[in-house]
């Protein structure tokens, strides 16, 4: 002990307040309010950018929103008025189309490892694979699909979807799996007690009863892949014209805010912005109707 | 309309586990047998072994002879046959959360193809009056999903779907455990009714429901089984040491 | 009592007997439906072909994963065997990168890469776990669920509106405000050197930070949650304060998932391209200043790909490609398995 207490008594194993104690339980108290502080400073620089992103998104594309945005494709430099109409429904086409092939092949891997191949070491491995294959940079993808559909040809509104399929397809796959695991074994058995076919009972009794857990997973993979540039940058392309065919680059909403952000056009700046603002909402939506659905879907699907 | 079950020489294993060990019995058509032991003595896997329900595990494994009526289970049939023409009841109540209790009762039907409307109406009408459940659910059919009945209830609806199927042989393995006394005695009353029109196997802990609605019993020790004779003479007199310790209640 | 089991050579087996007649007294007989039923199900097959079917089906299903990789992964290596035979493995030593004559070099961009990757990590990681602590010890409840669905929003923004924000908002701000303010502070570092336009290292870095964020810092609260309640209720029982049973009791548990979440994000910084490019500069060049304009490999792609004209610059692209494809692969593997060894038995969430 640094001090004797001021009492002529021996200082009592019980006493906490010696000089050195209590130095070092200020230095904790202050310690610990500082970390608190610290973390809550975090907290709000973390939540700052994102209302400034969303803040300045409503307050420079809110002003272009207008029916014209909506039903108008680009017009040329100088001229006012124009829109990107065909840049949202390009998207329209190749989501459409991604969705088409990567979410039955994403979801009949999930009910592989769910229902087929619990335990086994292939099993394992897919599931090992397909979280790897969530990490690569979507561009890869995007200079894949070009070197095998679109050199040699042309960009096309297929090649962009394939290459968001790919995308999709790991995440819709885990997210399926995960799902089914909540699926009460005791439910199989039921069904499988009353003599129905193992496949029969993977499709009307476990994918029937996760299926809210199912569609919001992908959702949340259409909502990802729905503002995804990069692989579409050497596969659709992109179009300043009108376009539905599937052989042909098509305009996309992503593709489009990125070509004008980086364009010297103040015009098409302001088309960027409002393009911005109508990704951001659609996106936005899906997230919260996921989480909704979510929510509910847990209290209805499992037991 | 039940069949007896005849089994010569079953043995059972999980993994490495000799689950079960030369088991050799006769279960007499349209009669209750109950079979109890203490736990972990191999009832559940032996009643799982006759409808085929253990090679639902991967790390299963049975051989021997189990002939229901004129057909050996394991040689003259596939699984998903068997279990067509045997009902089983679980510990715990599953009916399908996502189903009416409508579908859920006709739920062997329908999945299996099933799609005469008239019929299946009889059938959950018939299935629901044998399982003493219609007249508290008839008027909410459609409405009401499989999940939301009480457990007791639940389960009575359970024991109707395996009814609505006609099976011949219904195995109920420990039905009315997870319930409280009230759903017990109406489910071992069905029991008792039902007993006369199908082969019942029961796996119970409680020697009094065994007594109470069985004709014959047979007592299972670690895998084995012990003795097999009627109720009567199994509880008041039995012939081997170990059921008379079981009954008395010198273990389990 | 004994044993007289083997008196009985069986047990009493009565001829198996024909099915009585029907003496139920208490149910209305209904003959007709039953023998309906019975007879549909005993003409329904075993199922086992549409069962042996399905299942191929859905294995098929499960290894095109597999398959992904493995095309990805050929045509890349295919596409890019024009410059893997001219360069060799010294295309990432090199700092050439002329399209003119023909000459490439990656080490510019894997500068570029590393560059922005780790200055993004530095800025992010302590963000990350300070907003991990505070949503999962320190919050008060009512607030956790907001605050978390709001983390995970940034996660949603897609990076071109990122990129787009930061090419009007951030980089005035960079050219005009922080740069200055950097220059007189730390100028002395020599990292704050050459003119400022606005773009280039830091700034991408800036963006990149804000974008792994939402990743590092969701992941952590996994791992921190996965942590049993047990070692936390010890610490405080040994009178520690609230920043040091976090430390004690949750964050040294789990070291390792932290690190694996760290890697996760390092993982997505890599691969990070389209706010990148948008920002950075794009100049294949290595300086010592962090406002010196610059490119990753995934920004060089990005910005060069279409103007690829020549074969050799096309497959030198793609080479780039592959690259960047193989060591995300081995970051994320690694952060993976990191993050699975911590959280093995709490339940999993998709990230």
């Amino acid at each position: 002990m640094a001090t004797q207490p001021l009492s002529n008594q021996p200082p009592h194993p019980m006493d906490f307040q010696t000089r050195s104690m209590r130095i070092n339980n200020a230095r904790r108290t202050l310690t610990n309010y500082f970390i608190s502080g610290l973390s809550i400073l975090a907290t709000i620089l973390v939540i700052l950018p994102l209302i400034a992103i969303l803040f300045y998104l409503v307050f420079k594309g809110a002003s272009s929103l207008n029916l014209n945005f909506f039903t108008h494709i680009p017009a040329p430099v100088g001229e006012q008025g124009g829109g990107m109409a065909n840049a949202i429904v390009g998207s329209g086409i190749i989501l459409a189309l991604a969705s088409l092939m990567g979410i039955p092949v994403g979801i009949a891997a999930g009910v592989y490892l769910a229902e087929f191949g619990r335990g086994k070491a292939l099993a394992t491995a897919v599931r090992f694979t397909a979280d790897v294959l969530n990490g690569v940079p979507s561009i890869v993808m995007g200079i894949a699909v070009f070197s095998l559909l679109v050199q040699g040809r042309h960009f096309s509104a297929f090649a962009g979807g394939v290459a968001l399929a790919i995308m999709m397809v790991p995440t819709i796959t885990r997210t399926t799996e995960e799902m089914l695991a909540t699926v009460p074994h005791a439910i199989r058995e039921a069904a499988l007690g009353l003599g129905v076919p193992k496949w029969r009972t993977a499709v009307s009794v476990s994918l029937r009863t996760a299926s809210p857990g199912i569609i919001t997973g992908c959702m949340l993979a259409f909502a990802r892949v729905a503002g995804e540039t990069a692989p579409l940058l050497f596969t659709a392309f992109g179009n300043q014209f009108w376009s539905l065919k599937l052989s042909e680059p098509i305009a996309a909403l992503p593709l489009q805010i990125y070509i004008y952000a980086i364009s010297p056009y103040d015009e098409w700046h302001r088309l960027a912005w409002a393009g911005s603002l109508v990704l951001i909402v659609l996106i936005m939506v899906s997230v919260t109707l996921v989480r909704i659905f979510a929510n509910r879907g847990v209290l209805k699907g499992g037991s | 309309m039940g069949v007896g079950i005849l089994v010569e020489d079953l043995n059972a294993w999980y993994g490495t586990t000799h689950t079960l060990q030369d088991i050799r019995l006769h279960i007499p058509a349209n009669h209750a047998t109950a079979l109890i032991g203490p736990s972990g003595c191999g009832k559940s896997t032996f009643v799982r072994c006759l409808n085929r329900m253990h090679e639902t595990n991967p790390i299963a494994r049975a051989t021997g002879v189990v002939k229901m009526g004129e057909i050996d289970i394991y040689k003259e049939a596939s699984p998903v046959e068997i279990r067509r023409r045997v009902g089983m009841v679980f510990q715990r109540p599953n009916p399908f959360p996502t189903m009416s209790i409508y579908d859920n009762v006709v739920s062997g039907l329908k999945l299996n193809g099933f799609r005469n409307r008239r019929v299946l109406d009889e059938t959950v009408e018939r299935s629901l009056k044998q399982a003493a459940l219609w007249e508290e659910v008839k008027d909410d059919l459609k409405k009401k999903s499989g999940a939301s009945l009480s457990g007791g209830q639940q389960q009575r609806m359970c024991i109707a779907r395996a009814l609505a199927v006609d099976p011949e042989v219904l195995l109920m393995d420990e039905p009315a455990s997870a319930l409280d006394p009230v759903s017990t005695s109406k489910i071992e009353d069905l029991i008792f009714q039902l007993k006369s029109q199908y082969t019942i196997v029961i796996v119970t802990h409680n020697m009094q429901q065994a007594a109470r609605v069985a004709e014959n019993t047979g007592f299972f020790l670690n895998g084995k089984m012990v003795e097999f004779d009627s109720t009567h003479k199994i509880f008041t007199n039995p012939k081997d040491k170990r059921t008379e310790d079981y009954i008395t209640g010198r273990f389990g | 009592m004994t044993d007289e089991r083997e008196s009985r050579s069986s047990q009493p087996v009565p001829p198996i007997l024909p099915n009585p007649p029907v003496v139920s007294t208490s149910l209305p007989p209904s003959n007709a439906a039953p023998s309906v039923i019975r007879d549909f199900l005993n003409k329904r097959g075993s199922g086992r072909i549409a069962d042996n079917s399905f299942a191929a089906l859905m294995l098929l299903c499960a290894l095109s994963i597999f398959a992904i990789v493995l095309f990805i992964f050929g045509i890349l290596v295919l596409h890019s065997r024009p410059s893997l035979v001219a360069f060799g493995l010294k295309f990432f030593t090199r700092q050439a990168w002329d399209p003119v004559s023909g000459d490439f070099g990656a080490l510019p961009f894997i500068y570029g890469t590393l560059a922005t990757s780790l200055l993004a990590l530095c800025m992010a990681v302590p963000l990350a776990l300070g907003v991990a602590v505070f949503l999962t010890e320190l919050c008060p409840r009512p607030l956790r669920a907001p605050i978390s669905f709001l983390t995970e929003l940034l996660a949603a923004i897609p990076s071109v509106v990122y990129g787009l924000w930061a090419v009007f908002v951030l980089v005035p701000l960079m050219r005009d405000i922080i740069g200055p303010m950097l220059v007189k502070t730390l100028g002395w570092t020599g990292l704050f050197s050459g003119a400022n336009f606005g773009v280039g290292l830091l700034t991408a870095s800036m963006i990149l930070a804000i974008m792994i964020l939402p990743i590092i810092s969701s992941l952590t609260r996994d791992i921190m949650n996965a942590v049993p309640n047990s070692q936390r209720e010890a610490v405080l029982a040994l009178g520690a304060t609230r920043w040091e049973m976090i430390r004690i009791g949750v964050l040294r548990n789990s070291r390792i998932g932290i690190v694996g979440a760290i890697m996760l994000g390092l993982g997505r910084a890599l691969g990070e391209t389209m706010a990148v490019t948008m920002v950075i500069g794009n100049h294949p060049s290595i300086a010592k200043s962090l406002f010196a304009p610059a490119n990753t490999l995934a920004s060089v792609i990005a910005g060069e790909f279409s103007e690829a004209t020549s074969d050799m610059y096309l497959s030198a692209l793609i080479e780039i490609g592959l690259a960047l494809f193989l060591v995300t692969i081995v970051v994320n593997a690694i952060a993976r398995l990191m993050v699975w060894a911590v959280t093995r038995n709490a339940p999993a969430q998709v990230h």
